[in-house]
């Protein structure tokens, strides 16, 4: 079976995307290599290009650069972060992430809108990062997103699927690939988003702050696949705990 | 002959007033907080908590806390590595000029202080912020003594405009301005503004501020205010922790921030934590001295309060201290430091503020992180 996840005209293999700001880039190859990653973000804000501890020279080469635009408080500001990257060949993919709340760090869905719009007309593979609301994914959708990235729950909080319900809301309606970005806590989390249809996570925290880096990521590999694997197989039977009424409820109705 | 004190909360000429309550806000709650009242029952009641309120923080700040710094410095890294990860950022100061028109008792750069003074030509400068670059430094801090006739605002803002020649990201430690001057400075290439209040304490800031603009208090409280309206990205927050009963003055800081954050939710907030060591063999009898203990116990507190919020470690405290609050508690800390005029290239220009207690070089400091399994960040923000 050839399952890929696909952006914008992209195949990937993996369904796991790393995020790379949290954990020491000497073990960066490590991290991606246990747990398959074949797209890893980077803000731009922190690659010191040319300077000590670029995090460029640390990403292999086979894998696809998603640089986000961290540290823009509005559109313009990730507009050009984004042209910025692009200039210093980090390729066409980008990850619109529009912060105005230092201490939240939500996403300004606004202001995504309007930068995803911009960059998608400039042929930027745009992936925005979202607080998942239904008319803002359609309005993503519109203004020419390549994928669409809500938060599960606020970044490196760690607290898995508080939005599991609006999540499911925009695998159900959306079409384009649906990635959870922010707040996933560990790879049984992973596993139940990738359960309910979602086509690709993102981790970052929950990688970077465990005992063991590089095993996590692999766990969150395999969770990420096993997810994968149930949804396409769809479940099986769920026994109810009560117990189903002996008499019918239609048996009075007449052919 | 003496001298007429002047009122020290009279705004002087050309100051700008802008519309905030917030000073008499926290002079209100700082007088309500009697850090004695706690217990250790309300110690481990807000340790329970997951997010911290002011009144949350007041009891970590209290003595009652201090037989839990173990515990709650285990809460504070967990927090520390959600929000930072293993990042801690390197920056080095740059001191242009050593002028100063106040009268601070506490410091050496004191206007009465009779020592060497001077400023960098731009010229000079330009030969020190090479020297600072090369050792691969990203982030500058600007620093001038206190004086807008001898490093006045286009001064600083040249300088600022040479260093954005060789730096992503530039700071500024200088005197108080209004918000059109920030403004302006923030054009030049700055994007955050430390101004540290000292104390809190009015009657104690009227005392060791004896003359000069400084001694206005509410033109100083509000610099953050006038900055973050001038556009800068972020602002730092400080008292000089043993001036005063530092419990208050550390209180009055956290709220400080808080309300901040509060207001203008976009603006990045940091601490700093300078103090004022306290006299050997006078351990514990003076509620205002801050040793090491104490020291960690209100950066752990402004972490548990503000989980986001940076705090940088002071080249004034050891090595032995910095290397074990980064990560925990610390996220940005110096390298490289010389706190005289110049010093990086040239030989020292002016006299120093103060004397650093960890000399260590760039890739000193460098390794060091490494060895903790940290990572050094040498940019951490890219100005669009």
């Amino acid at each position: 079976m050839n399952d890929q996840l696909v952006i914008g005209g992209h195949c990937f293999q993996s369904r796991f995307i790393l995020g790379s700001g949290k954990f020491s880039l000497e073990i960066m190859k490590a991290v991606v290599e246990n747990g398959g990653a074949e797209i890893v973000t980077l803000a731009l804000r922190r690659a010191n290009i040319g300077g000590e501890e670029n995090i460029l020279e640390h990403i292999p080469d086979h894998v696809t650069l998603l640089p986000n635009t961290s540290g823009a408080r509005n559109a313009e500001e990730a507009v050009r972060i984004a042209r910025l990257a692009r200039e210093v060949n980090c390729g066409d993919f980008v990850k619109v992430e529009v912060i105005r709340d230092s201490k939240y760090l939500m996403p300004d869905n606004y202001e995504t809108i309007k930068a995803t719009e911009i960059l998608a007309k400039e042929g930027f593979i745009v992936m925005p990062y979202m607080y998942p609301d239904l008319n803002v994914a359609r309005a993503l959708v519109d203004a020419g997103a390549a994928a669409v990235m809500p938060l599960a729950a606020p970044i490196g909080s760690n607290k898995g699927l508080s939005t599991k319900d609006f999540i499911q809301i925009l695998v159900d309606e959306i079409d384009l690939p649906i990635i959870v970005d922010a707040g996933i806590g560990r790879p049984s989390e992973a596993c139940e988003v990738m359960e309910m249809g979602v086509d690709a996570v993102m981790c970052n925290t929950a990688v970077a702050t465990a005992g063991n880096v590089a095993l996590m990521a692999k766990a969150f590999g395999q969770a990420i696949a096993a997810g994968r694997n149930t949804h396409l197989a769809g479940l099986g039977r769920v026994l109810n705990r009560v117990a189903e009424a002996s008499s019918p409820l239609t048996g009075f109705l007449e052919d | 002959m003496a001298i007429k004190k002047t009122n020290p909360m009279e705004y002087g000429k050309d100051m700008e007033i802008i519309d905030s309550d917030m000073m008499n806000q926290i002079i209100k709650m700082v007088k309500n907080y009697d850090y004695n009242q706690y217990t250790e029952a309300d110690v481990k009641r807000v340790m329970s908590k997951e997010t911290l309120k002011p009144d949350d923080f007041g009891v970590i700040l209290s003595p009652a806390a201090l037989p839990f710094l173990e515990e709650l410095a285990k809460k504070a890294v967990t927090e520390t590595r959600k929000h930072f990860g293993n990042n801690v950022c390197l920056f080095t100061p740059l001191y242009i000029s050593n002028y100063c028109e106040n009268h601070c008792v506490y410091c050496g750069f004191n206007c009465k202080n009779k020592i060497r003074r001077g400023k960098l030509s731009f010229a000079e400068m330009e030969e020190e912020l090479k020297a600072i670059a090369e050792t691969g430094l990203k982030e500058l801090l600007i620093l001038t003594g206190e004086s807008r006739h001898q490093s006045g605002v286009g001064y600083i803002g040249e300088a600022i405009k040479l260093a954005a020649n060789y730096f992503t990201n530039i700071g500024i430690e200088i005197y108080p301005l209004n918000s059109d001057e920030y403004a302006y400075l923030h054009d030049c290439g700055a994007d955050f503004v430390s101004v540290y209040q000292e104390t809190y304490n009015i009657d104690k800031y009227e005392q060791v501020h004896l003359s000069g603009s400084k001694r206005i208090f509410p033109y100083r409280f509000y610099s953050q205010e006038r900055a973050i309206q001038g556009g800068m990205r972020g602002v730092a927050f400080g008292a000089l922790l043993g001036l005063d009963d530092f419990r208050k003055d550390a209180f009055a800081t956290g709220l400080h921030a808080f309300l901040m954050q509060q207001k203008y939710p976009h603006a990045e907030i940091a601490f700093s934590t300078p103090r004022l060591r306290p006299f050997i063999n006078n351990a514990d009898n003076n509620p205002n001295d801050v040793h090491e203990k104490q020291l960690l116990q209100v950066m752990i507190a402004f972490r548990l309060l503000m989980p986001y919020a940076g705090i940088t470690i002071s080249t004034r405290e050891r090595a032995g201290f910095r290397d074990n609050v980064i990560g925990m508690v610390a996220t940005k800390i110096s390298a490289g430091v010389s706190v005289g005029v110049g010093g990086h290239k040239l030989e020292e220009k002016a006299d120093e503020q103060f004397e650093i207690s960890d000399p260590r070089s760039v890739p000193e400091v460098h390794r060091m992180i490494l060895s903790k399994g940290l990572q050094p960040v040498y940019t951490d923000y890219i100005r669009v």
